[in-house]
């Protein structure tokens, strides 16, 4: 357990509409790439946000970088990026400049501020996302790509060991979202990033993630694709059909 | 009587210095607010400074020393409207709206008690920046910087809550406590600005500087600067004006405030046409 990067026992979570998760446990070790799959209302957001301590864990615990989330301090570890869509407010005033330096502020202690060696590490993570040209611009007047591009730079300018994305594409054309998903995978495999992806895009993240976790309410399947695709199980859970839709791109 | 003239009365100096350091509080403060879609807290605020003014001159507590009343009343107001929101599963408007009416309504029912409305009570509902006391000028100007201080210090983490809680959050933010600070903040400045706008008019000298700068600004820091520019030019301004005109004070510097904004959008339409939609 303690190797885990995410860990979580028993995990439940209840609205006042009812239990919305249910002893949910599962390991995500190091340098995964967990894509995190299921019908709507099954809890996947509800599970990550459970994760960050957005939301109150009704019983059961969770853990991130091996200690307990009522403990947790290193936020500077972790990057999120929720559905830009909810998240941005399209007066805000901030330029694209100044909203990826907010994900530096989880390194910084009080008084925070930023200097010269900060505004050099926005500007390369802005070229390596190519978005520098942008970096003027204010947020309201990116197109949807461009905007979730910022909000993925801000996510990971502070170089997080964790990376938790929910439901990023929801907003995006289908040819954005898969450039979306292989800069996703790249962060992945190149600086070793551990990826955590809520999504419902599951026949695409067969392309890039090397787990799945299929979530409604329970867990219903956490493994590699390869076991998803040849489990019996899940044929009859699914389908033939369904669950060659989900393998066929893997 | 000409400017120069005018500038040369003390009561008009001190009117203009402590009318321009309010107005900073107010306009930097008012561009967190609204963003953060607490706007009305200002007018909230206003209404329970109302009612413990009352309390406060029901004391026989008057001037300077009706501060020691109202302050601490009106900075509990401010942080039950957060808890209101955060525990009572209210929304940040009906939160206020409560306090409000509690504010108002508190102060109504002692005005009626202590005899009527007095011409204390009076100065407070409409402002009465012409009569500010030096020793008012002083705690303005003490408060100002602490405030200002506070939002230096805290400059980051009060920009990061106002683009996102949950982002804020997940950063490491204490939101809660940021959140605190912005409305003990913006109480402490509520209650010094009712001597300037009164009561009636306070949440304009929150909003309307900041609706402004949000017309024209590209980047946070700018569109704190440009609020604050307009906010403090509105009551120079507007002082003047009422002084030359024989105005009231409070509703010269709104109206000039309000001018300030509609000119923001006129300039926007011209410079960002593709923004104007």
């Amino acid at each position: 357990m303690s190797g885990a990067i995410v860990s979580t026992e028993q995990l439940s979570c209840s609205y006042r509409e009812g239990r919305v998760l249910e002893e949910v446990s599962f390991q995500v070790e190091r340098g995964d790439y967990v894509g995190i799959v299921g019908p709507n209302g099954s809890g996947k957001s509800t599970l990550i946000k459970a994760l960050l301590g957005l939301v109150t864990i009704s019983s059961g615990s969770a853990s991130l970088f091996g200690t307990s989330l009522t403990g947790f301090r290193d936020w500077h570890k972790v990057g999120y990026l929720p559905q830009s869509l909810h998240l941005v407010n399209p007066v805000f005033p901030a330029t694209v400049r100044e909203t990826v330096g907010l994900g530096l502020l989880s390194l910084k202690r009080f008084p925070k501020r930023l200097n010269r060696d900060d505004n050099d590490k926005i500007s390369i993570i802005l070229e390596e996302l190519g978005i520098y040209d942008l970096e003027h611009k204010l947020i309201g007047e990116l197109s949807g790509g461009q905007l979730q591009r910022v909000l993925l730079a801000r996510a990971i300018v502070n170089d997080p060991e964790l990376l938790v994305l929910d439901e990023p594409t929801a907003a995006l054309d289908p040819e954005t979202r898969g450039r979306f998903y292989a800069m996703i995978a790249d962060i992945n495999r190149t600086r070793g990033v551990t990826v955590l992806l809520v999504t419902h895009d599951s026949g695409a993240i067969g392309e890039h993630a090397s787990k799945m976790l299929y979530l409604d309410k329970k867990i219903l399947f956490y493994g590699s694709f390869d076991e998803f695709c040849c489990s019996p199980e899940m044929s009859s859970l699914f389908g033939e059909h369904s669950q060659h839709l989900m393998c066929h791109r893997h | 009587m000409n400017l120069l003239e005018i500038l040369s009365y003390g009561f008009i100096q001190r009117a203009l210095l402590a009318g321009t350091l309010i107005a900073l509080l107010c306009s930097v403060l008012g561009v967190f607010l609204v963003l953060r879609r607490l706007s009305l807290i200002g007018d909230g605020l206003a209404h329970v400074t109302f009612g413990s003014t009352a309390i406060a001159l029901a004391l026989k507590f008057y001037s300077v020393m009706s501060l020691l009343v109202t302050m601490p009343i009106v900075l509990l107001a401010s942080l039950g409207i957060l808890k209101l929101t955060e525990k009572g599963r209210l929304s940040g408007d009906t939160a206020i709206g409560l306090v409000s009416a509690l504010g108002i309504s508190a102060g109504i029912i002692l005005a009626s008690v202590g005899g009527g409305y007095n011409v204390d009570l009076l100065s407070f509902l409409f402002g009465n920046i012409l009569s500010i006391r030096s020793e008012e000028v002083v705690i303005a100007a003490l408060l100002c910087l602490g405030v200002m201080l506070m939002l230096t210090l805290y400059y980051h983490e009060l920009f990061a809550i106002s683009f996102s809680d949950e982002l804020a959050q997940v950063s490491g933010i204490r939101t809660s406590f940021i959140n605190s600070i912005l409305v003990l903040l913006t109480a402490l400045s509520v209650v010094l600005a009712m001597k300037l706008v009164g009561i009636m008019l306070i949440s304009s000298l929150l909003i309307v500087p900041a609706a402004g700068a949000l017309q024209l600004a590209r980047g946070f820091k700018v569109c704190i600067f440009l609020a604050a520019l307009q906010g403090c030019s509105s009551v120079l301004i507007g002082i003047i004006i009422s002084i030359m005109s024989n105005l009231p004070a409070s509703a010269s510097i709104v109206m000039v405030n309000l001018l300030f904004f509609a000119a923001a959008c006129v300039i926007r339409r011209l410079i960002y046409p593709s923004r104007s939609n």
